[in-house]
């Protein structure tokens, strides 16, 4: 029979936070298209990309705002590991550890990150010591009950889309260019995404998701952008749902890089030593 | 253990590391649950107390971490008080141990917990913790269990080895507590084959690794078998535990593909009777968004196998069962878990294993909510259907219960 903690599993079981930073531009015929305005906005999305090469590892915490309709608020908190891929054939890894709440506080999971196959995830129960290989299909489910879904966390991999090129646009003083891009894995909840990228720092700052009825689902403002070593990061994610007017932030504490982390710190084996 | 009590183990444990807790950092929290069974039906068997069986547990949870992460220092006592059966007021040190991690090893000394395994309806491979059984009948509470635990991590897998001492025996609900077999089981007759009974030492080992979608551990364990036979003494009305010497070899699997999880365990076992062989094996098949919603539902099947003797054979100490009772030699289990993935992780998960000989299910209904940030509520309800006489569960026949348990994180 099973132990309760299987079912508080199954609500952070899926969530795929391996690429959650922008990992290196893989050079992709399908992904760089063939008309002119695909190919230009794979080269802005890709500049954008090639930004934050080189950043090998790095350590940070973070914290989710929960807000519903009526302004209720709740807390959840992270601390996140990453690994850069070894090369440009594989993704990212990353170990993602739950702080909060309480009753799953230690819960973790290690994710190795491919391009457009489902990446591989193991999660770890620390109440029952049990590292468990999951699924990683459930893309357009909801990480936590957040308004992020788990495919969101893989939104500025490269070769995961192809591009249009729209035009230039001025986004609160800033002068950005807007590109559409189109999921090219399965099971996605889009059908496209909107987004602008800045021209001074080739960082994004707003990403709209259209549902799979081509109708506004959600917006991203992403800001407080920092520079570590030549390497931008954003401290703050907010998603905002058009259609049922939740929304949910995501704060970074300060990112901490080249941690002496290695390939060991993310093989299944050392999740018993979590916790 | 109350605040003024771990307060005090917290100071005298910060002037002991003092040196090093300076670049170290703390994690302190605890568990407080309170619990109440309720047993609708009245009891088969005398002694046993009627219908409602409150109990509340407190699990302080103290860590201590050095800054390169290199060192830690976890300890977890656990205790219940239980209003019904002094066999289930107990205590236990969950966890209690000192680990160091390396880059590529990690050695742990102490009191720990090891889960080996990949199926949910039997966990036949994992064996380095004894069940604590007056907890809960699931098998899924374990007793810390004292080791030498050496892991080393490499590229091409994970090599665990284990030697062990402290032999923690299986405690069983009392003369007063429900559920339990006709005769009670004597906590403090206890028979060992081994020489040096508690202290004899055990070793184990295991293999882990993937490729590609394919998960798989082989494991080895040679000591003291945590599963007992029972020695009945029908003189003095009681059952008596044996804790023979055992070695068990084991293999877990497990396919992970698109929403399909396919799961394997297979063990054999020398030491209980004839050697024998087990098994259990099925699927988790996940629907995601279930009806445009953001739950998922899951759905579960396995089969379970299990060759031991049956009967009984006549030992020095009298009539005795040859092999451990199991209710999984032949059962097939269904079952299913909704998880709604709202803000307060409620899930339900529901199953029944049935019994192909004789139709005997064991049926489950577990559902649980947190409730602000650090409350949480769960019901669960255990049923005993169709028990005939010469199914092992007929004991429990009139034992369905549900129980109802509040728990609060600091």
């Amino acid at each position: 029979m099973f132990n309760n903690m299987l079912g508080k599993a199954a609500s952070v079981a899926f969530l795929t936070l391996a690429t959650i930073f922008p990992a290196a531009a893989q050079d992709d015929a399908v992904a760089r298209g063939d008309t002119p305005d695909s190919q230009k906005g794979y080269d802005i999305s890709a500049r954008s990309d090639r930004s934050d090469n080189g950043f090998s590892d790095s350590r940070v915490d973070a914290r989710m705002v929960l807000k519903n309709r009526a302004g209720q608020e709740t807390v959840r908190e992270f601390s996140f590991a990453t690994l850069e891929k070894e090369n440009e054939g594989v993704g990212d890894k990353s170990l993602v550890v739950f702080g909060s709440p309480r009753d799953v506080e230690g819960t973790a999971l290690l994710s190795h990150a491919n391009i457009l196959d489902p990446d591989d995830q193991w999660l770890y129960l620390p109440a029952l010591k049990r590292v468990k290989r999951i699924s990683s299909a459930n893309k357009s489910g909801s990480f936590v009950g957040s308004e992020f879904a788990f495919e969101d966390f893989t939104i500025t991999e490269l070769n995961k889309f192809t591009y249009k090129y729209i035009g230039e646009e001025d986004l609160d003083g800033m002068m950005t260019d807007v590109i559409e891009r189109f999921p090219r894995y399965e099971n996605s909840g889009y059908t496209k995404q909107k987004s602008w990228i800045d021209q001074e720092i080739y960082q994004t700052r707003k990403v709209e998701f259209y549902d799979r009825k081509d109708a506004l689902l959600k917006t991203l403002i992403l800001s407080d952008y920092r520079e570590y070593d030549g390497v931008w990061r954003a401290h703050s994610l907010k998603m905002v749902n058009a259609q049922n007017g939740k929304e949910t932030e995501l704060v970074y504490g300060d990112f901490e890089f080249k941690t002496g982390l290695g390939a060991n710190d993310f093989e299944q084996g050392v999740l018993r030593r979590l916790r | 253990m109350n605040r003024a009590l771990s307060s005090a183990v917290l100071a005298l444990s910060v002037s002991a590391l003092s040196t090093h807790a300076a670049a170290g950092e703390w994690d302190l929290g605890a568990e407080v649950a309170g619990e109440l069974r309720y047993f609708p039906n009245d009891p088969l068997f005398p002694g046993q107390f009627e219908h409602f069986q409150p109990s509340f547990t407190v699990q302080p949870d103290i860590r201590w971490e050095s800054g390169d992460r290199a060192h830690q220092v976890v300890i977890i006592p656990f205790v219940r008080v239980d209003g019904q059966d002094d066999e289930r007021t107990h205590f236990d040190m969950r966890e209690a141990y000192y680990r160091y991690n390396a880059d590529s090893w990690s050695l742990t000394v102490g009191a720990a917990k090891v889960f080996w395994g990949r199926t949910e309806s039997r966990h036949l491979v994992d064996i380095i913790n004894q069940t604590d059984a007056v907890e809960d009948i699931d098998e899924e509470d374990k007793l810390g269990q004292p080791m030498v635990n050496l892991t080393l991590l490499n590229d091409w897998g994970t090599v665990d080895l284990f030697v062990m001492s402290g032999f923690r025996t299986r405690t069983f609900p009392g003369v007063d507590g429900r559920p339990r077999f006709e005769l009670p089981v004597d906590n403090d007759e206890v028979i060992f084959e081994r020489d040096w009974r508690r202290g004899a030492v055990d070793v184990a080992a295991r293999y882990s690794h993937y490729i590609g979608n394919w998960d798989f551990g082989v494991s080895i364990f040679h000591g003291t078998s945590r599963e007992p036979r029972f020695a009945i003494d029908l003189a003095n009305t009681r059952i008596s535990p044996v804790y023979d010497k055992i070695t068990q070899g084991g293999i877990d699997l497990q396919y992970t593909k698109d929403a399909w999880l396919w799961k394997l365990e297979a063990i054999v076992r020398e030491g209980h009777g004839d050697t024998f062989a087990a098994a259990v094996g099925g699927f988790e098949y996940t629907v995601y968004q279930i009806f445009g919603s953001s739950a998922d539902l899951g759905l579960l099947a396995e089969y379970q196998y299990d060759g031991r003797d049956e009967g009984l054979v006549l030992e020095p100490f009298g009539p005795t069962l040859a092999a451990p009772v199991t209710f999984g030699d032949n059962d097939v289990f269904a079952g299913a878990r909704l998880a709604l993935n709202d803000l307060q992780d409620t899930a339900i998960l529901a199953g029944a294993t049935v019994d192909t000989n004789d139709a005997f299910m064991g049926v489950f209904v577990e559902a649980e909510r947190r409730f602000g940030q650090n409350w949480t509520a769960e019901l669960e309800a255990r049923l005993f259907l169709n028990a005939d006489p010469g199914n092992a569960a007929f004991p429990l026949r009139d034992d369905d219960f549900i129980t109802a348990r509040l728990t609060r994180y600091f």
